[in-house]
């Protein structure tokens, strides 16, 4: 039986008989922050989808207006960061430093490669006066509910970049962890719980993608 | 057994610097610190309440504009709701008490059992910064659009400030869970918990799956206000609607937030104090969790005015009624536990009692409430703010004092004045029901809320419900007084001094800093007490 | 007299729980795949004309992108099921919040949300 005596591991908190019960723990608690993230979100798609279906026209006409060819590239990387993080959890659980190291890199890359793009994105709706609140024109079919459409846009897609830096962040720390050996065969509850927060914020641009960016795209552009 | 006669070492000793309580990751003193900022900000929403009952003891709105008298009433709800109601009880009775009573040594992370105190600072500092610029008028509820596009107050300032403070709220939730499914004590089976503990665990659930909805809702909100995006404002194609719809699917469960960690006290003072196992222990255990449940699918209720489908009115409406059921159930037994007890009349039963009466009142005038028909008639009257604070105040204040009282010896290992306390616990009930009975009656009669001028008519109800609150007001200032005063001279308290059971009681008062000297095994069931 | 850790080990299940299952490479490379798969089958279908059905198709297919990350990436088939239980109760509050509100603009007959 693994820990039985107080184990003098260095990562063991004193309130903890052992790390497997801390571990679960750290994991129990991180898919509860990650619950809160759903209906934190979830207040958005709320939104979403009751304008949705009373202004199905004007979600259309202004979701013509939005890349696919960025949004969809987007959605590859971060399934790609997915991958990486994946591996890198994979890697702490072998007790493979290096190995590691390059993952939460990797992760970290294609993060910023996402955010990077989503700069790009933003920059263009400037260019094209669609900023809700700022230089917002619009010809459509129903351009005052267009409106309601990029202003959900812009508050969903930048609190997920916003979690995305957070992610970012947390990659470094972990990076640098990682790098010094923190993290063993026996301890890596940082990484493996960091992780189930990166998938959280992918899972969110899996379902941002087609409700923003693939409303009705077989329809004509108005 | 004996008890050691050289005083141990416990967590009142463990370092007195102020960098000792700051830096403390000991549950035991985070709920210090939590029991410092509520008090604090009692004071503060006492002195709105005392300012409003001042202008309502005449029919004129003469002591204040109307502009200020909206600040008034909006500062008390958010300072009393957000900053003293939602922390109370959990924040410092669940976080001292939760651990002990489970037989570990501190809450799964009391690393952000401290930060979420710092973050409850953090957003009250936001919230007294906007209060020192002029305060907000738009109401608690903060109902839009006048709050996003029209009012000229510091929304957005207070806005932040509840934002941050609702994180507090979701780590003393996720800790709370964390705590109670993996750090049990050996032996110590879910049906072997204390009701006190069940009813945090269902309180934590509610604090984990509601509160990220109103954190949403102020950032559109404060979207809204600072960066002119309409997602609330008919002129920018929103709907007002849809942001009483968000707000409530919190602020509804969040009254259950406020109620459920009381009825947990309840039930310990009623097992205490009448010697006797709670009657239908699991029924009890079951509706603190029905009732967070449930208390989910009813927020509609605080809108059948304001333009909902009638079949939405009539599904909230119903589910209103079940969501009664278990705070019924509780009520029954409670009172089959008493039936054939051996009943002392210690203060925090004095409470109990209170609690009782008066949470019996709140609950019922809420059925009236959840009538369409009724509501209709008493909507936005003192009717309702009287129903509220029946459950707010005669329910929640009641048991956070019942159980300060009840737990103090063991907080603190010194006992207080019991004749006094029996005199305050009594003032403040008759001072409690002068308040706010009358406020039935007027509210009923037509008296709206949020005015601070009506019809002379109504007067007589006001002066009572002032002068009621001035008899409350001491009854508040009694306890202040003789439990500060017990620090000092109070007689030194032994381990039980109730004779009551629960693991806090097996452990010094107050407890060593790791809360047992040998960390305990239960083999016996809650409530033990001797036939 | 065994330690207190024991006696936590023994009263729960005589093993500690928690032994991180290795999930092999080849399932996060497979279903790496089918993600991109499914990415691309979700940008072609909205070319089409299905109707109200380009909706629905768009929802399965972020579904069961979503499952395949939350089974696979976040090791949710290899957990405990209070793991599964606190996940299923956060989709659970999530559709409550969804399909009550909705019920109110539903029902709320012709006309709907449209001011002026």
């Amino acid at each position: 039986m693994s820990g039985a005596h107080a184990s003098q591991h260095p990562a063991l908190q004193h309130h903890f008989d052992n790390l497997d019960q801390q571990f679960e723990a750290s994991t129990l608690g991180m898919w509860l922050f990650l619950v809160t993230e759903i209906l934190f979100f979830g207040g958005l798609f709320t939104a979403y989808l009751v304008y949705r279906i009373a202004y199905p026209e004007a979600f259309a006409d202004a979701s013509h207006h939005l890349n696919i060819v960025l949004g969809g590239t987007n959605t590859a990387v971060l399934i790609g960061s997915s991958l990486t993080m994946a591996m890198a959890v994979y890697a702490a659980q072998l007790g493979r430093r290096n190995t590691q190291v390059i993952f939460l890199v990797a992760t970290m890359a294609l993060g910023l490669v996402f955010l990077g793009i989503k700069a790009v994105e933003y920059s263009h709706k400037f260019e094209e006066h669609l900023v809700p609140g700022i230089n917002f024109v619009f010809e459509g079919r129903d351009p005052i509910h267009s409106q309601l459409f990029f202003s959900l846009y812009f508050v969903m897609t930048s609190l997920h970049a916003l979690h995305m830096i957070v992610g970012i962040g947390i990659m470094t720390v972990l990076t640098v962890m990682a790098w010094r050996g923190r993290f063993t065969k026996a301890y890596h509850t940082p990484v493996e719980v960091s992780g189930l927060y990166w998938h959280f914020v992918d899972i969110v641009w899996i379902f941002l993608f087609p409700l923003l960016y693939l409303i009705d795209r077989h329809g004509p552009v108005h | 057994m004996d008890t050691a006669a050289a005083p141990h070492s416990n967590y009142l000793h463990d370092g007195y610097t102020l960098k000792s309580w700051l830096l403390t990751r000991d549950h035991k003193r985070i709920g210090l610190l939590y029991l410092f900022g509520v008090t604090a900000f009692f004071v503060l929403g006492s002195f709105f309440a005392a300012l409003i009952r001042i202008e309502l003891l005449t029919p004129a709105g003469d002591l204040v504009e109307s502009d200020t008298y909206n600040r008034l009433f909006t500062m008390h709800g958010v300072i009393m709701v957000f900053f003293f109601l939602i922390p109370a009880i959990p924040a410092v009775l669940g976080n001292f008490l939760l651990p002990i009573m489970i037989g570990a040594k501190d809450m799964a992370f009391p690393r952000i059992n401290l930060l979420s105190w710092y973050v409850y600072v953090i957003g009250g500092t936001f919230t007294l910064t906007a209060l020192v610029m002029g305060g907000v008028d738009t109401g608690w509820t903060f109902y839009t659009p006048y709050s996003s596009a029209f009012s000229q107050s510091n929304v957005a300032l207070v806005v932040v400030g509840i934002f941050i403070n609702g994180f507090s709220s979701i780590l003393t939730g996720l800790n709370f869970i964390v705590t109670v499914h993996k750090m049990r004590a050996p032996g110590l089976t879910w049906f072997r918990l204390p009701l006190f503990v069940w009813a945090h665990y269902a309180t934590a659930l509610i604090f984990v799956l509601g509160t990220p909805v109103i954190a949403i809702t102020l950032v559109m909100v404060g979207a809204e206000r600072l960066l002119h995006l309409g997602i609330f404002d008919p002129k920018l194609g929103g709907d007002p609607v849809l942001f009483q719809h968000l707000f409530w699917f919190y602020s509804h469960p969040a009254v259950y937030i406020m109620i459920l960690p009381a009825m947990g006290v309840m039930s310990e003072l009623i097992a205490a104090f009448s010697r006797k196992a709670i009657f239908g222990y699991q029924f009890v255990a079951f509706s603190s969790l029905a009732i967070a449940a449930v208390g989910f699918l009813v927020w509609g209720h605080h809108m059948f005015v304001s333009g909902q489908s009638v079949f939405a009115a009539m599904a909230f409406s119903l589910l209103s009624y079940l969501v009664a059921i278990p705070s019924a159930i509780k009520v029954f037994n409670w009172t089959a536990t008493l039936y054939k007890g051996s009943i002392s009349f210690d203060s925090p039963m004095l409470y109990a009692f209170g609690f009782m009466g008066l949470f019996l009142i709140g609950g019922l005038t809420g059925l009236f409430l959840a009538a369409l028909a009724v509501d209709v008639h008493v909507t936005d009257t003192y009717f309702v703010v009287a129903h509220f604070h029946y459950i707010m105040v005669g329910g929640a204040i009641m048991m956070y004092l019942g159980g300060l009282h009840y737990w103090w010896p063991k907080i603190f290992g010194k006992m207080y004045n019991e004749a006094w306390a029996k005199v305050a616990a009594v003032t403040i009930f008759v001072g409690f029901n002068l308040t706010f009975f009358p406020q039935f009656i007027v509210g009923y009669l037509g008296m709206p809320r949020r005015y601070h001028a009506y019809p002379p008519e109504f007067q007589i109800w006001n002066i009572m419900s002032t002068a009621g609150a001035s008899l409350l007001a001491v009854g508040y200032a009694m306890p202040t007084v003789y439990l500060l005063y017990s620090l000092v001279k109070g007689n030194p308290a032994p381990d039980n001094p109730w004779g009551a059971t629960g693991l806090e009681w097996k452990t010094s008062s107050p407890p060593p800093t790791h809360n047992f000297e040998t960390p305990p095994v239960v083999n016996e069931p809650p409530y033990n007490y001797a036939k | 007299m065994t330690d207190h850790a024991s006696l936590v080990g023994a009263l729960n299940g005589g093993h500690m729980q928690g032994e991180k299952h290795l999930v092999p490479l080849r399932v996060y490379f497979t279903v790496f795949g089918i993600l991109m798969v499914l990415t691309g089958l979700t940008v072609s279908a909205s070319f089409m004309d299905l109707g109200p059905f380009n909706t629905v198709v768009a929802l399965v297919i972020a579904v069961t992108k979503m499952l395949l990350v939350v089974l696979y990436f976040m090791h949710v088939r290899y957990s405990s099921r209070l793991t599964w239980a606190v996940i299923g109760a956060g989709f659970f509050w999530l559709a409550l919040l969804l399909l009550m509100t909705l019920a109110d603009y539903v029902t709320r007959g012709v006309g709907w949300l449209h001011y002026g």
